[in-house]
């Protein structure tokens, strides 16, 4: 392991790839920072650029915008209590009374430290659960993936659907059937392509997200008729005050971040749960630890109540890699985002990443960690500046959204097809979002459509066509049972649960 | 009768399925493969099912938690005139080159959406995207292909 360190190291501080992290968490913070958009809209505005690099390089720069996006998150939140992503809503109930109180500049350094030490710890977390776990899910076989991608896809659209799973789940079939149009891998067969040869390839990962996330955030944007900057113009994001903090407050963080981190790290691993249950379930732990007067303060800018969730979320960030890296299966959205750009790389992500490519696999890890440092570091002072973007007028903001959308995908085909698909795909994305159809589970299933098809085709030609194959190995059974709680538990709160 | 739009949605996502599943099942595969346990068309047929399956539930049970959309308040002109810009920027970015189009893409959607600051408006297309595609082409190598530009020598 400290071998794999030293290669991580080696590679993720190499000049080009600080630069990388460095240019990744600043360009993320700005893009998460504004509402709405959140990490998976920034790391697919970047993917076009990254696929002129390396693969380390390129990964690397998404890490990094992760992170940014994830912490300019928690900057909005605390600045206009409006949460760039769904993941820092809890960071607000305590980081926007804290700001209203005169304390902006203290709550941020809060968000800030908090972060860092929840990534920290759950950056050692990853480095040692990550390795372990890739030699054990060496002994899983097809019908056990194929069990893991249900479970994932069934445990996103259960966490993403806000109580409408059979919603989530349509967009799961969706994202398949999305994956499933092009030739079929094995006999090259063409699907759905209706003899249209720009459809022979598929349907490009790139097109999909941008046109589901970059493209249809800024046109739900314009069609609600919302103005993500309008509460910005209302303070003042130069006078931000101290961002010092006392003993006590220290103190306080210091009791708040370890518990936090754990909680957070596990969550995160689980497929589907992610930052946003983490920092929820983070906030209601902490609330029932503290004293009773501690407790009062909770809503009101408690040090305890902005640290946990905070904490949570980043920490539920470094967790989700764990199933990526280790079983190649994406927990959320944004996992499934860096699977399908490290796919385009054409390095398929699983327990043998760790052997093949350990360079990739330890770079990640280890820049994940120094871009908490240079979100520390870098970001923190220059918050007072960075938050004035949160002022820029819609009336640029979308236009130039839509301009890298297209661009991205221009970019990689050069052809007008795939710009007319995407702006089809971005208006239909537009519908289904106003109704609340979730648009994480869709991704996920199209990055995972392939090699479902695959991992299903080995287990039922191994098993002769008889789908025994999903309970003869325990390790299936157990997974297909815990499928099947998920979905009994999603229809009894669905149609039987009263309020 | 009121059917909410998210059962209309689902309505259509069962027609489309139904689509999906007939030309599922329509897809050639070989002779050989015709009987086997999986072939091309296996996974298609399923993924039908499941499509017609989960609709069709949709559309029959109760809606515990309808989503209600002021439909008054949403902004279908502007909505409509970016998608119609957009379209317009693919049919020419091709033709034009990409600085062109771009640019006067920009200018007419901050335009559009109620931008009357010509400064910034004029800062923000033309110059950003030359600074932009010096950026990618010339920093980053990034090919981007521009007839006008190749046309009046600036780029190679």
């Amino acid at each position: 392991m400290i071998e794999g360190i030293l290669i991580g190291l080696e590679t993720a501080l190499s000049v080009k790839n600080l630069l990388m992290v460095m240019i990744g968490c600043f360009s993320g913070t700005i893009i998460g920072m504004l509402p709405g958009l959140g990490p998976m809209t920034a790391i697919a505005l970047m993917i076009p650029i990254t696929y002129g690099f390396e693969p380390s390089t390129g990964l690397i720069l998404m890490a990094g915008v992760y992170y940014g996006a994830v912490f300019g998150g928690s900057t909005s939140s605390i600045l206009i209590n409006a949460p760039g992503v769904p993941g820092t809503v809890a960071t607000s109930f305590d980081g926007y009374p804290m700001a209203q109180q005169g304390k902006a500049g203290k709550a941020l350094a809060i968000a800030a430290y908090s972060s860092f030490a929840g990534g920290t710890i759950s950056a050692i977390f990853l480095l040692i659960a990550a390795p372990s776990l890739s030699k054990v899910s060496l002994a899983f076989r097809s019908p056990d993936y194929f069990g893991l991608m249900i479970l994932g896809l069934t445990a996103v659209a259960a966490f993403s659907s806000k109580g409408n799973f059979l919603k989530a789940m349509m967009m799961v079939v969706l994202g398949l059937m999305l994956a499933s149009v092009g030739q079929d891998s094995l006999s090259d067969i063409p699907r759905f392509t209706f003899q249209n040869m720009n459809l022979a390839d598929g349907i490009s990962f790139v097109l999909v997200v941008m046109a589901t996330f970059a493209m249809s955030e800024a046109l739900t944007i314009i069609f609600k008729g919302n103005d993500p900057t309008k509460a910005a113009k209302q303070i003042s994001l130069s006078e931000l005050g101290s961002i010092k903090l006392d003993k006590e407050e220290t103190k306080k963080m210091v009791t708040t971040i370890p518990r936090s981190s754990v909680l957070g790290f596990i969550i995160g691993v689980l497929p589907g749960a992610g930052a946003t249950i983490a920092s929820f379930l983070a906030y209601g732990m902490e609330r029932n630890f503290v004293k009773d007067e501690e407790k009062e303060k909770f809503g009101k800018g408690s040090v305890n109540g902005l640290a946990a969730p905070e904490t949570a979320n980043n920490a539920a960030c470094s967790g989700s890699f764990v199933p990526l890296l280790t079983l190649g299966i994406p927990g959320s959205g944004t996992t499934a985002v860096m699977l399908g750009a490290l796919l385009g790389f054409g390095i398929q992500p699983g327990p043998r990443l760790y052997q093949t490519n350990p360079e990739i696999f330890w770079s990640v890890i280890m820049s994940m960690y120094i871009g908490m440092v240079v979100l520390l570091i870098l970001n923190l002072p220059l918050i007072p500046y960075i938050a004035r973007v949160l002022a820029t007028p819609r009336t640029f903001l979308i236009p130039l959204i839509l301009f890298f959308s297209v661009t991205g995908i221009y970019l990689i085909s050069f052809n007008n097809f795939d710009i007319y698909l995407m702006i089809g795909i971005a208006v239909g994305a537009t519908i289904l979002r106003l109704y609340d159809f979730p648009m994480p589970p869709l991704i996920l299933a199209f990055v995972l459509g392939g090699l479902m098809e695959v991992n299903l085709r080995r287990s039922l030609l191994i098993s002769d066509g008889s789908w025994s194959f999903l309970w003869d190995r325990p390790l299936t059974a157990v997974i297909m049972l815990t499928i099947i709680f998920i979905v009994g538990w999603q229809i009894y709160k669905s149609f039987f649960k009263k309020n | 009768m009121k059917i909410s739009p998210s059962k209309i949605i689902s309505l259509l996502f069962f027609i489309f399925s139904g689509f999906y599943l007939y030309t599922a099942y329509q897809i050639r595969v070989f002779a050989f493969d015709e009987n086997a346990a999986f072939n091309a068309r296996t996974f298609p047929i399923y993924l039908g099912y499941a499509g017609l399956i989960f609709s069709a539930l949709y559309i029959i049970l109760p809606e515990r938690k309808p989503t209600n959309v002021d439909v008054s308040i949403l902004e279908y002109k502007k909505t409509i005139l970016l998608v119609v810009l957009m379209i317009i920027y693919g049919i020419t970015i091709l033709k034009a080159g990409y600085f062109l189009s771009t640019s006067i893409f920009l200018v007419l959607s901050y335009i559009v959406l109620g931008e009357r600051r010509w400064i910034w408006v004029f800062i923000l297309s033309f110059p950003f995207v030359a600074i932009f595609m010096y950026l990618l082409h010339g920093l980053l190598n990034i090919y981007l292909r521009d007839p006008f530009l190749k046309y009046l020598g600036i780029i190679g």
